[in-house]
């Protein structure tokens, strides 16, 4: 599998200067254009191929025999498994969480720089099951179980990572991060800068956040909103089995510190996954559904709220555009461009706060570079700005539900 | 040890001195052995022994990088006092015995890592003054390309992590070194150190807990400088020893400002590491300045406890002594390398002032490492809107 990654140099191609006058009509990173595959086709490496070295193209499916293109490569709009992996006759069925493990366990076959660190990842098998089996196969120091002490195993992790290690911190919920939020932000985040080069944090810190069912409200936290300020790291969010082993194995890889946001709730999708090796592209976003009328932006759990929702939407004849954003920082300006100029009309739908959480950044970067091909004002629709309740009926409340997308995108095609 | 130091100086000091100074740095490798001043005071452990084996050589290369390193800090308080180093500015004069024994205990290879109060031990793993005084003044030519600061040198290449900001969250970070120095298998150490005030810091004792567990070889070395900004130890810690708060994990209680004693407890503090796990040394210093440039140091302090410990306890006064004491060198001698040094100095001083600034395009790269594409400045990635088929 050396086609798809480990090149040292070879995403340092075109030296960019951020003050060049940006030519809409011009790429400034020529090697990438090169491959522009964006979310409408796969390249497909053949195993020796040596001249993919850019990572700027979506998710490659290694094939060791004939190369194949498939346009649309986004399947059905079935809610459930709004699957965008190829239509490959082989594969394997499996859950979400199995489907990280997968990844973690390849990547740490693969480099035995890779370790995992987080409570109970290691004897327990990981309270999501995410890491089962992993202490048994790899042993006690490359699998670790810490103490109760998120703000010093961040810490260790991050210093050990400064030093050529590549560790996976799971934090065992989203929230319990926040205790680390100072390691996260200024070690993680700044380090790489503040050294003038010298240090590499390739950290992954990754864990189960937001709205569960009726877990409370330091359980039921979006931790997305508060780290997307931090200079110098990734956030990804996965949503389905194949992005969810794509992305892990592709932040592991990475050299930058990654955060990968996973739902509570989505850890039990089932979906068929190819056997061969693939990654998933960080910096891109997935597209669910291809349609005309409407751009929905939607990311993690609200993934499948939207679609629930389009398929109402279908019935009352409007043809909703869905792209699961899956980056969170950076986002993918050029995917999401794409739909709003073809289809002029934006709604977010999100999990996070509506004060200051992802959907707010988006609509801000949206109007400020789309502003001319809208018709509409982007709307944006968000958990509400209260701590999670307890009571069932009111945490559904606080969470955007499909019934809220179906009238909001009536009201945006007016 | 103290040879190879010397003849691979990177920081470029040996070679316009050892012209006039041949007989005091050539190859005088006579061991000493040296008393230190006070015993060690132990917990959960047998103190090592007072004798310490040097050489003439050491001995004066210890007076020689001292003196350099406390003329660097004087040079820093006027450049200061003179708006060439803004922002926060920590001076380490009075503590350099800590930084230079230890070098003198270790090699390259074991790491260290420390606070804010970081230029003298930037110095001793290698660095050169005009990277200091470059960085010091935010020029291209600094350690961390201008973009660090005071706070924020580093060195990869001889295992200096830094320079961090922020009270104690460097504990966790030497843990983590030390960490990946046992899964790598490298018979090295790590010293993390941190100040009496960040000694209370809840993540310190969390690190050293799993270091336990772990049997990491990382040395925590508190530099107790009896004061946390303006708060004194007696006012912050309920129970000051700081060696001993460890609990289960050994202390070591060592008079900072004795050179020697530093690196005697330094070797000790390796051997222990790497056969049996984390240590705690706690290094009973001072220093002269205030916490940083805008912080007088008079207040929460009388001059004569200041003049009192510079009299009796100074440490470059202490090898001077000991120079003499041994005949290496005479009065003169020690003023004209001290003069040389001046010199260095200002030498370099001169050289950082007509560095230039960073380019405007460095305050894009670093944020990210190249590769995979991504080359960002925020959450909207502008060169993406770029072309559309």
């Amino acid at each position: 599998m050396s086609a798809i990654l480990q090149g040292a140099g070879a995403g340092a191609a075109a030296a960019l200067s951020p003050f060049n006058s940006i030519d809409s009509n011009k790429v400034v990173a020529p090697s990438r254009s090169s491959l522009s595959v964006r979310c409408k086709r796969y390249i497909v490496a053949g195993s020796d191929d040596g001249t993919n070295q850019s990572f700027g193209s979506s998710s490659l499916v290694a094939r060791r025999s004939q190369p194949l293109m498939i346009p649309n490569a986004v399947s059905t709009t079935k809610a459930d498994t709004a699957a965008s992996s190829t239509s490959s006759k082989s594969g394997h069925e499996l859950l979400l969480f199995e489907a990280l493990q997968e990844g973690l366990e390849e990547e740490m076959d693969r480099d035995p720089h890779v370790c995992v660190m987080g409570e109970d990842v290691g004897h327990y098998g990981g309270s999501y099951k995410v890491t089962k089996g992993l202490a048994d196969k790899f042993g006690d120091l490359r699998v670790l179980d810490t103490p109760i002490c998120e703000n010093a195993f961040t810490g260790m992790g991050i210093g050990a990572a400064m030093t050529g290690l590549r560790p996976v911190i799971e934090g065992m919920n989203m929230g319990f991060l926040l205790l680390a939020f100072n390691q996260i932000s200024n070690n993680c985040g700044m380090l790489h800068y503040t050294s003038g080069g010298q240090f590499t944090i390739p950290v992954v810190i990754r864990g189960p956040g937001g709205v569960g069912r009726q877990l409370g409200a330091e359980h039921s936290q979006r931790l997305e909103s508060y780290f997307q300020s931090i200079p110098g790291i990734q956030m990804v969010a996965c949503s389905t089995p194949y992005n969810a082993k794509g992305l892990m194995k592709a932040a592991i890889r990475s050299e930058n510190p990654v955060i990968l946001f996973e739902h509570v709730l989505l850890y039990n999708l089932k979906e068929s996954i190819p056997d061969e090796e693939y990654i998933c592209n960080l910096e891109e976003a997935e597209m669910v559904r291809p349609g005309e009328h409407i751009t929905i932006l939607t990311y993690s759990r609200m993934r499948y709220h939207v679609m629930q929702a389009a398929k109402t939407l279908v019935n009352k004849g409007y043809d909703p555009e869905v792209i699961d954003i899956r980056s969170l920082k950076p986002f993918d300006l050029h995917t999401i461009g794409n739909s709003v100029k073809k289809t002029h009309r934006v709604l977010i739908v999100e999990e996070c706060m509506r004060t200051g959480g992802i959907g707010a950044s988006l609509t801000a970067a949206i109007n400020e570079n789309f502003h001319d091909y809208l018709d509409a004002p982007v709307m944006c629709l968000s958990s509400q700005d209260v701590p999670t309740p307890y009571a069932g009926t009111l945490e559904e409340w606080t969470v955007v539900q499909p019934a809220q997308i179906v009238t909001a995108v009536e009201q945006l095609c007016q | 040890m103290a040879l190879s130091r010397l003849s691979s100086r990177s920081n470029g000091i040996a070679r316009p001195f050892s012209a006039a100074f041949n007989r005091f740095i050539s190859t005088d490798t006579t061991p000493i052995t040296i008393e230190t001043s006070l015993p060690f005071t132990a917990h959960l452990c047998d103190p090592p022994s007072r004798s310490v084996e040097s050489s003439s050589q050491e001995l004066l290369d210890f007076f020689r990088t001292m003196a350099l390193m406390r003329r660097m800090e004087i040079a820093a308080d006027s450049l200061y006092k003179a708006k060439l180093i803004r922002g926060f500015c920590h001076l380490y004069d009075g503590q350099e015995a800590v930084a230079i024994g230890m070098e003198a205990a270790i090699t390259k290879k074991d790491a260290i890592i420390t606070a804010y109060r970081d230029h003298c031990i930037f110095l001793g793993r290698g660095g050169s003054l005009h990277e200091v005084f470059s960085e010091l003044m935010g020029r291209q030519a600094g350690c961390s390309k201008g973009k660090g600061g005071s706070m924020h040198f580093y060195k990869k290449d001889s295992s200096f992590y830094g320079g961090h900001g922020i009270v104690g969250a460097q504990v966790p970070l030497g843990c983590g070194i030390a960490f990946a120095q046992k899964y790598n298998k490298e018979e090295a150490v790590t010293f993390a150190l941190y100040g009496d005030g960040a000694a209370n810091q809840g993540q310190l004792f969390e690190a050293l807990n799993i270091s336990a567990l772990w049997d990491l070889p990382a040395i925590l070395v508190c530099e107790n400088n009896h004061y946390g900004m303006g708060t004194a130890e007696w006012r912050a810690a309920k129970s000051p020893s700081y060696y001993k708060r460890g609990d289960y994990v050994p202390g070591l209680k060592v008079d900072g400002m004795d050179a020697f004693a530093v690196k005697q407890a330094c070797k000790f503090a390796k051997d222990h590491a790497l056969e049996k796990g984390p240590i705690i040394l706690e290094m009973d210093t001072y220093r002269y300045h205030g916490h940083s440039m805008s912080d007088p140091g008079s207040t929460y302090r009388t001059r004569d406890e200041i003049s009192g410990v510079r009299q009796e306890r100074d440490p470059i006064e202490r090898i001077k002594k000991l120079v003499l004491s041994h005949d290496l060198a005479t009065e003169k001698e020690l003023k004209d390398m001290e003069k040389e040094i001046r010199k260095e100095v200002d030498d370099a001083i001169a050289k950082a002032k007509d560095c230039p600034m960073p380019e405007p395009s460095e305050l894009f790269t670093n944020v990210y490492v190249k590769g995979f594409g991504t080359e960002s400045f925020g959450p909207d990635r502008k060169e993406v809107k770029a072309a559309l088929p």
